[in-house]
C-alpha cells in the first residue's frame, strides 16, 4: 500500500518537474511547480517527517510560489515565443547535455544502489517536539542568523523593486 | 483487498467520513440561508421565507438555480485556469474539515500537526482566487484578485502568530489534544478555556480570521459597490456556486478553529442518559460554532467597509506587532511559572 | 517498506531535471523555478537520510534550506522586476552588456 503511494507521488513529482520545463508560458510552469511541491510534501509524510511536510506546503507552496505567481501576473509576461529558445547553440547544448545528464544520473543511481538500508534506527519521529528541541538547543546560532538573513533579504527585495531609488 | 474494505475499523471510518462530510455540506447550504435571513432581520425585512416553511428549502432552490444557469465564458479567457480556479478554491476549503474534531471520537483523522495542516490548506486556497481573477481576462476580477490575495497573505501572518500563545500553553499542535487540554474547570464553575488565558490572542485571531476569509469589514476585494463582484465577476452557474461554497466553508473552518483553540471545542457539561451523553459534545461544539457564524453575519450587517490601504496598514502595523507582543509576554509567563 | 535508494534516485532525477532546466532554458523565471526544483530534490535527500539514520539534524538542515530558498526567491524576483522594467524582456541572453 505504501509503495503504491510512493510511486504515485514520485510519478507526480517527476511529471510536474518535467512539465515545469516543457511549458511555454511561465505561469503554467509555476503552477506545475506547486504540484511538485505538494507531491514532495507527501513524500516527506511517507518518510515520517510530517512537521516538515506541512512547513514545506506553508512556506514554499503557500508563500514563495504566491510571490512567483504575483510577479508573473503583475508583469504580464507573455508566453515565450519559441524563436527565442531555438537558437543553434542551444540545440547543440540540448543534444549533448541531455544524454550527459542521463549518464550522470545512471552513475549516481549505481552508487546509491548499494547504500546499506541498515535498520530504520530508533523510532525517530519528525514531530514538532523533536525538531524544536534540536533547533533551539544545538542549532540556536544558525536559527538566529536566519532571522538576520531574512531581514537582509527583505531590505534587498524592497530596494531592488522600487521604481525610483 | 476485500478484507481491508470490510474491516470493521475501516467501515466505522467511512461512516464517520460520510456523516461529517454530509453534515458539513448541509451546514454550508443552510449557512447561506441563515446569512440572508439574519441580515434581512437586521435591515427590518423578512428575507427569503417563501420556499418551504420559513424558507428552509431555499438552499435547495438556490442549488437548482445554479445548476441550470447559462455558463458564460468571457472571450480570450484562459479556459483551463478559468475552469480550474473554482476547484482550486473549493477543495482546500473542504479539506480542512478532515482534521477537525467534532466530538471525542467524531473526527476523520488525528495527525500530530493538524493545526498546521489547516493553515497549510488555507494558504493553498489563495491560488483559487488569484487564478480565478487572472483567468477571467477582465479588469475588475484582476484587481479584486490581486487585492484579495495580498490581503489574505498579510492576515495569514497575524492569524498563525496569534495562535502561538495557545500552543505554548497546550504544548501540542494536534487539534484533538488542544481540545482535551481544555477540559475541566477552575474553582468549579469557570471552564478551563483558553480565551481566559489569551484574550488578546483571541481578539487578534478573530479579526485576522474575518480578514482572511474576505468578509466585511475587510471585503474590499469583492465589494459589491466598487468591483462588481471582485474575482468572481465573470463566473456564473455552478462555478460561482463553488466559489460561494468555498467562501462559506472557509468561514465555518475558521469558526471551528476559533472554538477549538479558544472556547474549548466540544467540552461542556455532560448530563443525562448514555445516548444523550454521546451526542452532547457535538451539540456543544456546533452551538459554539453557531455563535461565531452569527457574530460574523451580524458584523457583516452592521459595520462599514475598510479602505484597502487602511486594511493593509492595520494588518501589518497593528495586528502583527500585537500578535508578536502576545507571544513575547506569553512565553515570559510560561517560562517563569 | 520503501528502500532508501528509491528516495535517493528520485531525488537525483529531480535534481537532474532542475539542472537541465537551469542550463537549457532562457527565461529567467524558469531559471529560478529550476533552482527551486533542485533545492527540493536536496530537501528530499536530507529527509530520506534523516529518516534512515534516525537523526533529526537532517530535518533541521531542510529547515535552513527552506529559509535560504525563501530569501533567494524574494531577492531574485525583485531583480527580475528591475530587469524587466529596464529591458522589457526576460531572456537572459539579452542581459549581456558586460560581455567583451
Amino acid at each position: 500500500m505504501i509503495q503504491i503511494l510512493f510511486f504515485f507521488f514520485a510519478a507526480l513529482a517527476v511529471g510536474a518537474a518535467i512539465n515545469v520545463l516543457v511549458q511555454k508560458h511561465v505561469l503554467y510552469s509555476s503552477l506545475s511547480l506547486i504540484v511538485m511541491l505538494t507531491a514532495v510534501s507527501a513524500l516527506f509524510i511517507l518518510l515520517q517527517a510530517e512537521f516538515l511536510a506541512v512547513i514545506n506546503v506553508i512556506v514554499y507552496a503557500g508563500a514563495i510560489m504566491v510571490l512567483f505567481v504575483f510577479v508573473i501576473m503583475l508583469l504580464n509576461i507573455p508566453a515565450d515565443p519559441s524563436g527565442e529558445d531555438g537558437s543553434d547553440r542551444l540545440r547543440w547544448l540540448k543534444l549533448i547535455g541531455i544524454p550527459l545528464g542521463i549518464f550522470l544520473l545512471l552513475m549516481v543511481g549505481a552508487t546509491v544502489w548499494n547504500v546499506s538500508n541498515s535498520t530504520n534506527a530508533t523510532q525517530m519521529t519528525g514531530t514538532a517536539q523533536a525538531i524544536g528541541q534540536s533547533l533551539f538547543t544545538d542549532y540556536l546560532l544558525p536559527f538566529e542568523l536566519t532571522s538576520l538573513l531574512i531581514l537582509i533579504a527583505l531590505m534587498g527585495a524592497v530596494v531592488f523593486a522600487k521604481k525610483d531609488l | 483487498m476485500i478484507e481491508y474494505l470490510t474491516n470493521r475499523d475501516f467501515l466505522i471510518l467511512m461512516a464517520k467520513m460520510f456523516s461529517i462530510f454530509g453534515g458539513v455540506m448541509t451546514a454550508l447550504a443552510y449557512t447561506t440561508l441563515m446569512e440572508r435571513r439574519v441580515m434581512a432581520f437586521v435591515q427590518m425585512r423578512p428575507g427569503p421565507n417563501r420556499v418551504g416553511p420559513m424558507g428552509l428549502l431555499q438552499p435547495l432552490a438556490d442549488g437548482l438555480k445554479f445548476l441550470f444557469k447559462e455558463q458564460v465564458v468571457p472571450t480570450n479567457a484562459n479556459v483551463l485556469l478559468y475552469y480550474a480556479a473554482p476547484i482550486v478554491s473549493l477543495v482546500p476549503a473542504l479539506l480542512s474539515f478532515s482534521v477537525i474534531p467534532f466530538g471525542p471520537d467524531l473526527k476523520m483523522s488525528d495527525i500530530s500537526v493538524s493545526l498546521l495542516f489547516v493553515f497549510a490548506i488555507t494558504s493553498l486556497g489563495v491560488y483559487g482566487i488569484v487564478l480565478g481573477g487572472w483567468a477571467s481576462n477582465s479588469k475588475y476580477p484582476l484587481m479584486g484578485a490581486m487585492r484579495a490575495a495580498a490581503q489574505m497573505l498579510s492576515y495569514e501572518l497575524s492569524l498563525t502568530l496569534s495562535v502561538v500563545g495557545v500552543l505554548m500553553i497546550a504544548h501540542t499542535l494536534s487539534l484533538a489534544e488542544l481540545v482535551t487540554s481544555q477540559q475541566g474547570t477552575w474553582f468549579g464553575f469557570i471552564p478551563r478555556w483558553n480565551i481566559f488565558l489569551q484574550p488578546v490572542a483571541f481578539l487578534v485571531y478573530v479579526v485576522s480570521a474575518v480578514a482572511e476569509t474576505n468578509r466585511l469589514p475587510f471585503d474590499l476585494a469583492e465589494s459589491e459597490q466598487e468591483l462588481v463582484a471582485g474575482w468572481h465577476t465573470e463566473y456564473s452557474g455552478m462555478k460561482f456556486a463553488m466559489f460561494f461554497l468555498a467562501e462559506y466553508a472557509n468561514m465555518v473552518t475558521v469558526s471551528c478553529l476559533a472554538t477549538i483553540l479558544f472556547l474549548g471545542g466540544w467540552n461542556g457539561p455532560s448530563f443525562g442518559p448514555w445516548w444523550l451523553q454521546m451526542a452532547l459534545p457535538t451539540v456543544w461544539f456546533i452551538s459554539k460554532i453557531f455563535c461565531f457564524i452569527f457574530a460574523y453575519i451580524m458584523v457583516r450587517a452592521t459595520v462599514p467597509r475598510i479602505r484597502y490601504d487602511q486594511l493593509m496598514q492595520f494588518g501589518w502595523k497593528i495586528l502583527l506587532p500585537l500578535a508578536v507582543a502576545n507571544i513575547l509576554i506569553t512565553s515570559l509567563v510560561v517560562a517563569l511559572s | 517498506m520503501i528502500p532508501l535508494h528509491w528516495y535517493l534516485i528520485l531525488a537525483a532525477v529531480l535534481f537532474l531535471l532542475g539542472t537541465l532546466g537551469f542550463f537549457l532554458k532562457r527565461n529567467i523565471i524558469t531559471l529560478l523555478l529550476s533552482v527551486e526544483i533542485m533545492l527540493n530534490a536536496v530537501n528530499l535527500t536530507f529527509v530520506a537520510f534523516s529518516s534512515q539514520r534516525g537523526l533529526i539534524s537532517g530535518q533541521i538542515f531542510v529547515f535552513f534550506v527552506l529559509v535560504v530558498a525563501a530569501a533567494e526567491a524574494a531577492v531574485g524576483l525583485a531583480l527580475v522586476i528591475a530587469m524587466f522594467r529596464n529591458r522589457e524582456s526576460l531572456n537572459v541572453d539579452r542581459s549581456n552588456l558586460l560581455k567583451w
